[in-house]
């Protein structure tokens, strides 16, 4: 097997794995805040593909200019959702929070369906197929813009968390539900502002997915499963630990796809987070709870 | 019966339980007492077999029994209430102490009967097919000791069973204590913060400061001994 | 005779005389419900009793399927003696399961996660296992679909129709016997509360075990059932985790831990469903996905409304005891 092509495959595994992450981010950070497990993660990032998916087909926008809009409209539902449907459910047992995300779940990849149909879509931008060169490896630009949009988002997520009055709030919510209220924090608004972010961030991971991947209804719980793969592998409730559990998702599936066979990768995921699940269930770079 | 010995725990760093040790004379009432934080739930947790001694030994009867399971501790004869009550709140009342006879007994229907004797004697039997989630806290106590009690403990294990009950509640569980002692021997070993029931019930307490002992004696001694009061009230200064 | 019983005996005679009345369409789905309602009370015993979710049960229905089916297709071997292979397999996969998840005190939503984790697992392993088809499916020879071959598992469509009804009961019985055994009081113990239980003498980690060992059996016969009825098995269709969703919609709604619950969910959920299409597909609808949107919807109703499943409510009204 030459070098240079495991370097691509490695290489181009990296970029998307960052995408991935930040999917995964947006996961960790509505379960490390809200606790609510959401199974409906990957659904609603088909949604946001489909999206972008629409947008470059009417109005030939590209994606990452259409992440913007998507995300503002994905904060906003993300918002409401939180709010007003899971909200009465962050007291409840999980097997019901679980099953009122799965039924969303259920909903918006059938829904997805029914309008779209079975048949794979994707964004034919005009730098499809055009790659950089840089020591010998071709980088996609697709990917490199992809992962780029993944990396400036992941910053400004981190940054408002870290430096930002509302930021802390809300980490103030994750530490201390009562001491939250206690001090007169509105957790019902951070909350849902917390679940808005984490759609965003859903939206605009989807959009820069739509430029690398094909989009089908039945991504949707596949790209949950992922999500969940990252979030418990990089460490839940880490921001770091979604991007560096995503990218070595992203990673090895590429070179397990090159090197086993290509419909093996999801078993690699699945036998790694089997692993992790019972050797280290803090993930890389989480904490114990 | 219970004897615990250098018994240490710590938490990370913290050290909950330091070098304590006690002993609980078989058919005894004892009295663990001492402020906040002093230790006394971990001891609790530590003998009931939630947490294993970081070292130290505790004996039931002669035989070792820490870093057993909770449920071997049981077998082994120590019922335990909770400090917050812990009940099956989605099963019925009955069906929550027949859960702890059918430790002892054999079948469901033998463990049914004990089940109504015990609720009879905690004066729960008119309340026996509510469900666990509807009573009022003082009942929520009761079941609670009424579970522990189907068990058939040696030494039942009673953490701050009084808190939150009203001065004739109270009254109403020192003398269930005080019979069930007197006519089955039962062991008891307390933790308390209301004096009332520790000096009513108690033939000995032990007091708890920081994790470790620091006076044991008769109640009446102990409430007078002045390291007890400095932990408790302070130091006491000229102002 | 008790209102409870007198109405259970009821249901049971019209079950009986239904296919003398039905047309061989609604024969099928009524297979389906049995089939569903069955499943649903194997998956009830481990969440419903034992308070474990597990979002992998296509995993016991899989494995039962492909070991008689493996059994019968490469030996001839019926499924009276696959049976055994297959509950023997699937109990030592529950078992497995169990232990690494208990052990490694594994519970709530990490738990479901793992039983997620090896159903898909294994739905891309069966792929790659040529001896079972892969993914081009394992097609099981159909000799006779006339007269009653009970060996071979073989007949016309009243006899499978009877043979589910009769695993249906057979479930409802036993899963009646071991809510009131000293099983169902200690499971359901551990369920309200695992360190309570513990305190009373109670080793979770054993009965939760049983749990997941009475739940994978059950399952397995679900999936011999299963390959001598379809005669096609496809990892992908099998093993996939609407499969899972579907086993556990009935008892969702139906009312986890209740034992009718998951007949009345299934019935309710399978009826509604296929009645919905139908009268679709009669206006000339054919809209792919649109009966798990419904599956959806019917999910989301309930768990807001009802969180405890239709059933607890519907018995306070008539009186019954859940």
């Amino acid at each position: 097997m030459p070098l240079d092509l495991v370097l691509n495959v490695a290489v181009s595994g990296i970029l998307t794995g960052l995408v991935y992450g930040l999917m995964a981010l947006g996961l960790s950070v509505i379960f490390g805040v809200v606790r609510v497990v959401n199974f409906a993660h990957g659904e609603m990032m088909t949604v946001a593909m489909y999206a972008a998916t629409i947008l470059f087909a009417a109005l030939k926008l590209d994606p990452f200019l259409a992440a913007l809009p998507v995300a503002a409209a994905f904060f906003a539902f993300g918002y409401w959702l939180q709010k007003t449907l899971i909200n009465p459910f962050v007291t409840r047992p999980m097997h019901s929070q679980f099953i009122l995300l799965l039924a969303i779940a259920i909903i918006l990849v059938n829904g997805l369906l029914m309008i779209f149909g079975p048949d794979a879509r994707n964004v034919q931008v005009d730098y499809q197929l055009e790659s950089f060169e840089i020591g010998g490896i071709l980088i996609d630009k697709a990917r490199l813009y992809a992962a780029t949009a993944a990396l400036i988002t992941a910053t400004a997520l981190f940054t408002f968390f870290r430096f930002s009055l509302t930021g802390k709030a809300i980490r103030a919510c994750a530490d201390n539900y009562l001491g939250a209220k206690v001090v007169g924090l509105n957790v019902k608004h951070l909350y849902a502002l917390t679940f808005g972010l984490g759609s965003a961030c859903v939206a605009i991971a989807g959009c820069a997915l739509s430029v690398v991947l094909e989009v089908t209804p039945q991504l949707g719980p596949a790209m949950t499963l992922l999500a969940f793969v990252i979030v418990i592998i990089g460490g839940m409730g880490s921001m770091a630990g979604a991007l560096l559990g995503g990218v070595l998702i992203g990673m090895s599936e590429a070179l397990a796809g090159l090197f086993i066979a290509p419909s093996a990768k999801s078993m690699f995921s699945f036998g790694l987070l089997i692993l992790v699940l019972l050797f280290r269930p803090q993930g890389l770079l989480g904490t114990r709870a | 019966m219970l004897e615990v010995r250098h018994v240490s725990k710590s938490f990370r760093g913290l050290r909950a339980v330091r070098d304590a040790s006690f002993q609980v004379p078989e058919g005894a009432i004892n009295g663990l007492i001492g402020p906040n934080g002093a230790g006394k739930t971990t001891i609790f947790n530590v003998i009931a077999g939630v947490y294993a001694p970081d070292s130290g030994e505790i004996l039931l009867g002669g035989r070792r029994i820490d870093g057993l399971r909770p449920d071997q501790v049981c077998a082994a004869g120590v019922g335990r209430t909770f400090q917050i009550v812990k009940p099956f709140a989605g099963l019925s009342v009955l069906d929550n102490v027949i859960v702890g006879a059918l430790h002892r007994e054999g079948s469901v229907s033998a463990a049914r009967g004990r089940a109504l004797a015990i609720l009879e004697k905690l004066g729960l039997a008119a309340k026996r097919d509510w469900p666990a989630s509807s009573l009022t806290l003082p009942d929520r106590k009761r079941l609670e000791v009424a579970r522990a009690l189907a068990t058939r403990p040696r030494l039942l294990l009673l953490d701050e069973v009084m808190a939150g009950l009203r001065p004739t509640e109270c009254d109403q569980m020192v003398q269930l204590f005080r019979g069930i002692n007197r006519t089955d021997g039962l062991t008891i070993l307390l933790i308390e913060h209301v004096m009332r029931a520790v000096m009513a019930l108690a033939h000995h307490i032990g007091v708890l400061h920081h994790g470790e002992v620091i006076a044991r004696g008769m109640p009446e001694e102990v409430v007078r001994d002045p390291a007890v009061l400095e932990c408790y009230l302070g130091e006491e200064t000229d102002v | 005779m008790s209102r409870s019983v007198a109405g259970l005996l009821a249901l049971l005679a019209l079950l009986a005389a239904l296919p003398f009345f039905v047309g061989p369409y609604l024969l099928s789905v009524l297979t389906l419900v049995l089939f569903l309602a069955y499943t649903g009370q194997a998956w009830n015993v481990m969440m419903g009793f034992a308070g474990q979710l597990s979002l992998g049960h296509s995993l016991y229905v899989g494995v039962g399927a492909y070991a008689a089916g493996a059994l019968f297709f490469h030996f001839g071997i019926g499924p009276w003696a696959g049976v055994w292979l297959a509950m023997l397999l699937c109990v030592a996969l529950g078992l497995a399961i169990g232990f690494l998840a208990f052990r490694f005190r594994i519970s709530g939503v990490y738990f479901a996660l793992l039983t997620i984790a090896f159903a898909e697992f294994t739905r891309v392993g069966f792929d790659h296992i040529g001896w079972l088809g892969g993914p081009a499916g394992m097609f099981l020879r159909v000799a006779q679909r006339d007269t009653w071959d009970f060996a071979n598992f073989r007949g016309p469509p009243l006899m499978y129709y009877y043979t589910m009804l009769a695993l249906a009961v057979a479930a409802f019985i036993l899963c009646a016997w071991l809510l009131r055994s000293r099983a169902g009081y200690y499971w359901q113990a551990i369920r309200e509360d695992e360190e309570a239980a513990q305190a009373l003498g109670i080793n979770s980690f054993r009965w939760k075990m049983l749990a997941v060992a009475v739940s994978s059996a059950m399952t397995s016969v679900s999936g011999v059932f299963f390959a001598f009825y379809y005669n096609n098995l496809f990892p992908e269709q099998i093993f996939h985790i609407s499969r899972s969703i579907e086993i556990l919609i009935g008892p969702i709604v139906g009312g986890v831990g209740t034992l009718f619950g998951p007949i009345l969910g299934a019935a309710m959920v399978t009826l509604l469903a296929d009645g919905l299409t139908d009268a679709l597909m009669a206006l000339g609808w054919d809209i792919p996905g649109f009966k798990r949107v419904f599956y959806g919807v019917v999910l989301l109703i309930v768990i807001i409304f009802l969180p405890r499943g239709i059933w607890p409510a519907l018995a306070r009204r008539l009186g019954l005891h859940a």
